[in-house]
């Protein structure tokens, strides 16, 4: 007897736990991909950000349309040369274990960020702290020598190589999140697994299936753990943007973070509302090689970019209506204003074929002497459908497009060896402000595919970056876009969008250039 | 036999030697690295991954270490999982993998038995080709194709299944991804034992059987049975081994963990180490198979066991 009440008992508690559970607020999100790993310093995709961004929070953290609001760090001050930050922090901030964080932690977490051996593919974002390229390229080995300090466990100073208007938004990236000192430490690569790992961010990981999901549930320790109106969240990996509509249909998924660009028009009808389509700071454009070929002639270059009918590729190709680019930095990038546009943005597009035709002719092209492109993009259905667009819109010019598509790992790495006459790239910002674009097309940099190379455009983004007076330093962008623009350094083709469908059930979740929506801000109705 | 079985065993392991010796230097020559993609990284951030996974050293030498590595039972790193190394991602995956395909293969062999014994027993009459359609379908139609429908159908517009997810791993969740599994084998497997079966049933011994007074259904069971089994066999190693190492399509409609997906992605991001792994893992489990059948033979057919 005492033995099957004892055992109904244990069923009874269960059973109530079960039924509570049931009425425990859990976010479903679709997330894509599987995560490389939880250590915030060994990612690079968003859907990995996703999840690091909920379990681990850095000095700043973003409000719910990311702009910068102090996260661990309670306050700062900057000196007067731009030079030095000093961040207090919080009272009574813990690891999910209970221990406090200190500015220890941060100091041993940029100390390993940058630490070659580490072989963090991200720590070059944080490049800006004094000493950390040094330091990451093993020029200087002691890592002591990094321009982070812990005046005190309250207390920490950061001390960068120039003044950087931008430091406060790239503090928000995943590389700045602090990792614990004491459970790396004791346990090595092994922090970071699943039972042992400690994060210091509203949410904690309490199970990972490779292939399946990611679980998290509320951090107790967390500063502002009572006010997340959701219990945990669950990120899923899916990669089929189909299968995830349907899920999400039957009410699997509370969020999807990307759709099928062809199921828009379906969703409009049907689900009104809950398909978001929102700018985001990215770019979709054509690198166009400047050193080598016919389009070294800047004539030709020109011509080609002039010719794509950008107006129609949102709309029309697409079905999303992504926004035509006529400049590199887009529109709504912090600390920037409007961006320069190319000089021929608002001609009428008759216009600019005829412009175009004769710029192909000037170059010395034409019914004797045709000129044939090489266009190459990665194997993806929507570069696919674009590429032959473009090449359609170029034929009125004389022009033969071959189209080349491989897939993205052979892709990029013809472009990186500049194997490419024009070819398919993306750059979706790490952190926003202009320079993250800019600096695409400086002389040497390894994402400057098409070697493009300015002296005086890189000396204005290099004199721009140390500028403190932010209207100074937004002109003289403002300046080096725009000569990046009159020589067609690459053709920029649209803006993308965030394409988020989100549940009627959802609240909280706002549309924002970054695409970044932190479970904390959100709420669901039962 | 055991000694046999030793000895196919033993067999196999300069073959594993030379597939991993091709393998591993044949990858090497696909263009792209594992660390390009849409973002190219500064010159010295590559020179640390490299050097962090021993891609700086002479091929030949990194050759060496992953053969003593291998020798020591360890598959190395994988470049995309940081967390999980390549054996423990596929001791992560098997499980749901094995799950999934023991059950659809079950559920193949008991379908397409049953249907092809009722065609044959039912030879161009109405059940056989009612049967034979239907079967037909399921080897015509993509699994790509199938498994949507499914789940609209039976996810969406009935709702009586989850549409995808593994769940808390109970039988509604396996239902729909077993079934576009089992399907295609199921079609395969009636259609051997359907021809199989006719040509048995018009053997001296089963008209023997008839002769003595035996009903149908014992006929079939007892005498028929066995004998028809001998091709289905031979196709159930080949369709077992499709089925253990997962399916890509399946488990990205689906949203399912395990190891289908492995040796596709890993091809494709150039992660060395997974491709190595899974051609290993599929090397074994294929050989295993194999020895299986050849049992199965020997148990089926006294003139093999004899030889």
């Amino acid at each position: 007897m005492y033995h099957f009440s004892k055992k109904f008992l244990a069923t009874a508690m269960f059973g109530a736990l079960l039924a509570c559970s049931a009425h425990a607020a859990t976010l479903n999100i679709h997330n894509g991909g599987d995560p490389k790993s939880l250590d915030p310093q060994k990612l690079s995709g968003d859907w990995e950000n996703r999840i690091a961004g909920d379990i681990f929070e850095g000095l700043v953290t973003e409000d719910a349309k990311v702009n910068p609001i102090p996260g661990q760090a309670e306050s700062w001050t900057v000196s007067d040369d731009g030079l030095v930050y000093t961040f207090k922090l919080r009272d009574g901030i813990k690891w999910s274990d209970g221990q406090p964080v200190t500015a220890g932690d941060f100091v041993f977490s940029f100390q390993r960020l940058m630490d070659p051996k580490a072989a963090a593919d991200y720590a070059y974002l944080q490049y800006t702290i004094k000493n950390a390229e040094k330091i990451n390229k093993g020029e200087i080995t002691d890592l002591n020598e990094l321009g982070v300090k812990a005046i005190d466990d309250k207390t920490l100073e950061i001390t960068l190589e120039n003044p950087t208007p931008y430091f406060i938004n790239a503090l928000m990236h995943y590389t700045a999140y602090p990792v614990p000192k004491h459970v790396v430490e004791a346990k090595g690569a092994d922090w970071v697994k699943i039972g042992t790992i400690v994060t210091n961010g509203p949410y904690k990981p309490t199970e990972w299936i490779p292939g399946s999901h990611v679980t998290t549930v509320k951090n107790d320790q967390y500063y502002g753990a009572a006010d997340l109106k959701i219990d945990g969240a669950k990120f899923f990996v899916l990669e089929d943007q189909e299968a995830a509509l349907k899920r999400y249909r039957a009410g699997e998924f509370d969020i999807l973070t990307d759709f099928p660009t062809d199921q828009y028009d379906w969703m409009q009808k049907n689900l009104p509302g809950q398909a978001h389509v929102a700018p985001f700071s990215g770019l979709y454009y054509y690198v166009i090689n400047s050193q080598k070929g016919p389009t070294a002639d800047k004539r030709v270059r020109q011509a080609l970019s002039m010719a794509i009918n950008r107006e129609v590729i949102g709309p029309q190709i697409l079905g999303t209506g992504e926004l035509p680019a006529y400049s590199w930095v887009p529109p709504g990038t912090a600390n920037y204003g409007e961006p320069a546009y190319v000089s021929w943005k608002d001609e009428p597009y008759k216009q600019k074929v005829e412009e175009a035709k004769k710029l192909i002719t000037e170059a010395g092209f034409g019914p004797d002497k045709p000129l044939s492109i090489e266009l190459k993009y990665n194997t993806n259905d929507n570069h696919k459908r674009i590429a032959v667009a473009i090449a359609a819109m170029w034929k009125p010019l004389g022009v033969n497009v071959q189209l080349i598509n491989a897939e993205t790992k052979v892709h990029y790495d013809q472009l990186k060896r500049g194997d490419v006459e024009v070819g398919r790239a993306g750059w979706l910002a790490d952190y926003n402000d202009p320079d993250n674009f800019l600096s695409l097309l400086m002389t040497g940099v390894a994402n400057n595919y098409g070697r493009w190379s300015n002296a005086e455009f890189d000396k204005l983004i290099k004199d721009g970056n140390a500028e403190k007076d932010l209207k100074k330093r937004a002109e003289m962008f403002k300046k080096a876009e725009q000569l990046a623009l009159d020589d067609s350094a690459a053709l920029p083709i649209y803006y993308y969008v965030s394409k988020n469908v989100v549940s009627p059930k959802i609240s909280g979740f706002e549309d924002n250039v970054q695409d970044t929506h932190r479970t904390r801000w959100l709420s669901i109705k039962e | 036999m055991l000694s046999y079985a030793f000895r196919r065993l033993l067999s196999t392991i300069p073959v594993l030697w030379i597939a991993v010796t091709a393998c591993f230097f044949v990858l090497r020559l696909a263009p792209g690295g594992p660390f390009d993609g849409e973002r190219s990284l500064p010159p010295a951030i590559l020179q640390n991954l490299a050097a962090h996974y021993n891609l700086d050293k002479p091929l030949i030498q990194q050759y060496f270490y992953y053969v003593s590595d291998l020798l020591k039972g360890d598959l190395g790193p994988s470049f995309t999982s940081e967390d999980f190394n390549v054996a423990q991602q596929i001791m992560v995956g098997l499980p749901y993998t094995f799950t999934l395909g023991m059950t659809a293969f079950v559920l193949a062999i008991v379908i397409g038995v049953a249907v092809g014994c009722l065609g044959a027993l039912y030879q161009n009459k109405m059940p056989d080709y009612v049967l034979g359609a239907m079967i037909l379908v399921g080897v015509v139609f993509p699994n790509f194709l199938i498994a949507p429908i499914l789940q609209l159908v039976f996810g969406i517009q009935l709702a009586w299944l989850p549409v995808g997810g593994w769940g808390d791993g109970s039988l509604k969740f396996l239902v729909l991804p077993v079934v576009v599994m089992a399907l295609p084998h199921a079609g395969r497997i009636s259609r051997i034992t359907r021809g199989s079966m006719i040509e048995v049933m018009n053997q001296n011994f089963i008209r023997t059987a008839k002769a003595k007074g035996i009903g149908p259904r014992l006929t079939v069971m007892r005498h028929a049975l066995k004998p028809a089994m001998m091709p289905v066999v031979s196709y159930l190693g080949p369709a077992a081994s499709y089925l253990l190492t997962g399916s890509l399509v399946v488990e990205s409609i689906f949203g399912l963990p395990g190891i289908g997906r492995y040796f596709i992605n890993a091809a494709l991001n150039r992660d060395y180490g997974m491709v190595l792994g899974t051609v290993i893992f599929y090397m074994v489990l294929i050989v295993f198979l194999n020895l299986i059948v050849d049992i199965a033979y020997a148990w089926l057919d006294p003139k093999v066991r004899n030889r």
